[in-house]
């Protein structure tokens, strides 16, 4: 049942982000059922009982000591390999920036997402961009890179099929990467608050074939105007001057 | 204001003074036990409302959409103060008043054999400045907009403008009820530090004081330490909310994350500020009642300062994904698994002060044994979200809610019970019902591991914090998940209805309990030397000591337990 409940793996990021969970389960479980079987074994061994005195211990006696002592240094040996394994993986997602099969943009603002596909040519910023709200569609087996961007207060993209997440923060543009692994439709979720419609503001991500998302591209091939305000790079704050004229068809 | 009885004056200068009236003695007294009364009743009440709140927000959770009884519907903007006021009143008005501010208030004096604090009367002023933040606080819930709704955090840009948040008048409220706050507990910090370091009774040194006075003084040490920031970029925000200012705009130039800089550099010592009295009460309950010396009490000490120290250096294990340099995260991934290592220390001596003694299971001790059972599990839990790598799912994850409730109501809950059933003889002079004690704490220990636990499964299915209906997210509405919800929310109910029977046991008896002596559960320490309740005062001589403070079992004497002041 427990593993129903886990959200299915759709990123290269998947897999090891489940093997370090399973890694810290094992390692803390081990000390955590220790401690409380040890815990409880004392509470049901030295209860009260008529005519057995308490005895007199005070903690410096070597050979109790080393109860505590012992185990803090084979805690400490666990502690170096959950730390290990946890900055391999952060480094693998937040660290490195393997070049990219695609690039888009995704833009936050209360309380919608917007993205820009590249378009067939694969470039960002050419007028084949096609923009989208709430819907991200994306191919299998491509390494994207994701330009992240806040128009108002702090949002945080959170897709848990690929176990990535990352702040949007105004003023900033964040360069972030995976790889899709999986075909299938999943929740992308606003996971820092962000006002009264936080609580709305999903969208669906869809990773599908190639085949598939050019014939969505097609669909959803934008009318000039919005293509024009493609090639314009997005606002870098709230405050940048004017955008072209042409936003104000937007 | 002042009156000259209230100074510093030799003990027994009280006998036979006039009646003072019901104000001066109880409103504006500066006895420490009273301040410790004042601050105990307003935390126990701001608790009520902050457990109401909890109880609304998770009927909308279970029940979304539908009518909650006492409240009616929940709107996303009042779901929003909901949490955020939840988490502030139960962090600043619950734990810190009733942890640091009450038992410090009470306990230190009585344990160091001093007749009240250094300065009685900033101590009442710390207490009034205390209740107009919470006044401030629940006003706030009530301006037009209603309250503050950005979480306890007030992450800007989102707190910082009206327009983003909503409740312009609410969240400017929230950080001026907050600030004054932490002035109040600025001042009752150094009240404690300094007593405890000049006012400790003849032949007490300082290996002789009682572990929870050494952990209220380093938690005062802490908060003195980590709060100036957090008061700047308080008075910042307010700026940036009132004058137009840009501490945290980006579009003129400032930055948000200096913000989760100067917060989280107070906020994460704040656990610690709030555990270690904790830890101290429970040390307090577990010697006495298994008649057992404190296993290894310097190292405990030690391993208390170690946490301390750690606690400043780890901040940044809650912005791992807001947008921080990626190889910072390193740094604090090392520093935060490490602070495992003296706690994990603390918890083993704990554990190993059982081995050998005579246990009795008494109310006290029951919630003292329930506080190290359950931390435990937010101890080991704490792990997964410090490993930056795996924090990257988990954080703003009800995995996180799981986690910091698992430290949070073992400190702000158990640990207060265990304290509160504890010296209640000594604080009312009667003793609590016992029955009716197991009761309630059955009561709330089997519900709270009801609601949690499921909320360790939400979070590990991708649940996110903060959402007033998970019905907009089709991953998140499986009936699955939904019945782990409603899950929690019965066994909250069920918590709940366990509280009449404290409160009724508690006013109950401190009326009519049965008469309780000057030390009913043989303890050592020096509170137990003096009447029950102590009078204004507290001693009519001061005791000697001249012994450290748990000398159980002493081999070769009649008696199991052998007092600090008593020669030999």
């Amino acid at each position: 049942m427990l593993l129903s409940i886990v959200p299915p793996s759709a990123s290269n990021f998947a897999a090891q982000n489940d093997q370090l969970f399973i890694l810290i389960t094992i390692l803390v479980g081990v000390w955590f059922v220790a401690a409380e079987a040890m815990f409880f074994w004392l509470i049901f061994r030295f209860r009260a009982r008529p005519g057995v005195p308490t005895q007199y211990i005070t903690g410096k006696e070597k050979a109790l000591h080393r109860w505590v002592s012992w185990p803090h240094f084979l805690i400490l040996v666990c502690d170096v390999v959950i730390i290990i394994a946890a900055v391999q993986l952060w480094v693998r997602v937040k660290q490195t920036l393997p070049p990219a099969d695609r690039t888009i943009r995704v833009v936050a603002q209360q309380w919608a997402w917007t993205f820009t596909d590249p378009g067939p040519d694969k470039v960002l910023d050419t007028p084949d961009d096609v923009r989208t709200t709430d819907e991200l569609h994306l191919v299998i087996h491509q390494r994207y890179h994701f330009l992240l961007e806040s128009k108002d207060v702090l949002h945080s993209f959170f897709i848990p099929a690929f176990r990535l997440k990352q702040d949007a923060i105004p003023g900033r543009i964040y360069t972030g990467w995976f790889e899709t692994t999986r075909a299938g439709s999943y929740d992308l979720l606003c996971a820092e608050i962000c006002g009264m419609g936080h609580g709305e503001m999903g969208a669906r991500v869809v990773v599908e074939g190639e085949a598939e998302h050019a014939t969505w591209l097609t669909q959803h091939a934008n009318d000039a105007a919005l293509a024009a305000l493609n090639t314009a790079p997005a606002p870098a704050d709230t405050t940048a001057p004017a955008a072209p004229a042409t936003a104000g068809a937007h | 204001m002042a009156h000259a009885h209230t100074e510093a004056h030799p003990v027994g200068a009280h006998a036979g003074h006039h009646e003072e009236s019901f104000v001066k003695k109880y409103l504006l007294s500066t006895d420490h036990k009273i301040i410790a009364f004042q601050y105990m009743f307003t935390g126990m009440g701001m608790a009520l409302i902050g457990a109401f709140m909890a109880y609304v927000f998770r009927m909308q959770l279970a029940f979304p959409g539908s009518s909650v009884p006492g409240f009616g519907m929940v709107s996303p903007h009042a779901y929003n103060a909901l949490i955020t006021n939840h988490g502030s009143i139960m962090i600043f008005w619950v734990a810190m008043p009733v942890l640091v501010a009450a038992f410090g208030n009470y306990l230190i004096p009585l344990m160091i054999g001093a007749d009240d604090m250094v300065f009685p009367r900033i101590n009442r002023l710390s207490y009034q400045i205390f209740l107009l933040s919470a006044l401030v606080l629940i006003a706030s819930l009530f301006v037009q907009n209603g309250g503050f709704g950005g979480a306890w955090t007030a992450y800007p840009p989102l707190s910082a403008n009206g327009k983003y948040n909503q409740t312009p008048l609410g969240a400017t409220m929230w950080v001026i009820a907050v600030a004054l706050e932490f002035v109040a507990f600025l001042l009752g910090g150094i009240n404690f530090i300094v007593t405890s370091m000049n006012s400790r009774t003849k032949g007490m040194r300082a290996f002789d004081v009682p572990i929870v006075v050494w952990c209220i003084v380093i938690a005062s040490i802490l908060f003195m330490a980590s709060v100036g920031p957090l008061i700047a970029g308080a008075v910042m925000l307010l700026f940036d909310q009132t004058l137009g200012t840009s501490f945290f705009n980006p579009a003129k130039g400032g930055d948000p994350i200096l913000w989760q800089h100067l917060f989280w550099f107070f906020g994460h010592p704040e656990v610690y500020v709030v555990l270690l009295p904790a830890v101290g009460i429970v040390a307090e309950v577990m010697c006495v009642f298994a008649r057992k010396k404190l296993f290894a009490y310097k190292t405990v000490i030690y391993t208390i300062i170690a946490t301390g120290v750690l606690s400043f250096f780890v901040w940044a294990h809650h912005q791992f994904v807001a947008g921080i340099d990626p190889r910072m995260a390193n740094v604090f991934t090392v520093t935060t698994v490490l602070i495992s290592i003296p706690i994990a220390e603390m918890c083993f001596a704990y554990i190993a002060t059982l081995y050998g003694g005579s246990i009795t299971l008494s109310t006290p001790m029951l919630w003292a044994l329930a506080f190290l059972a359950e931390f435990l599990i937010g101890g080991v839990t704490g792990i997964y979200l410090g490993a930056s790598g795996l924090d990257i799912f988990f954080h703003d994850t009800y995995f996180v809610v799981a986690h910091f409730h698992y430290t949070f109501f073992p400190i702000a809950i158990i640990a207060v019970m265990a304290g509160v059933t504890f010296w209640f003889p000594k604080m009312f002079g009667r003793h609590l019902n016992e029955f009716w004690g197991k009761v309630h704490f059955w009561g709330t220990i089997i519900p709270f591991n009801g609601i949690f636990i499921p909320l360790f499964v939400l979070g590990a299915a991708g649940e996110h914090r903060r959402i007033f209906d998970y019905t907009n997210f089709p991953e998140l509405a499986t009936p699955e998940l939904h019945f782990l919800r409603v899950f929690a929310t019965v066994s909250l109910l069920v918590m709940l209805a366990f509280q009449p029977v404290f409160l009724i046991n508690y006013i109950g008896s401190a009326i009519r309990g049965r008469k309780a002596d000057k030390n009913p559960f043989h303890s050592t320490t020096l509170e137990w030397t003096t009447e029950s309740p102590p009078p204004h005062g507290n001693w009519t001589e001061y005791p000697t000591v001249y012994r450290g403070p748990y000398e159980y079992g002493v081999p070769g004497r009649d008696q199991d337990y052998w007092p600090q002041n008593e020669k030999d």
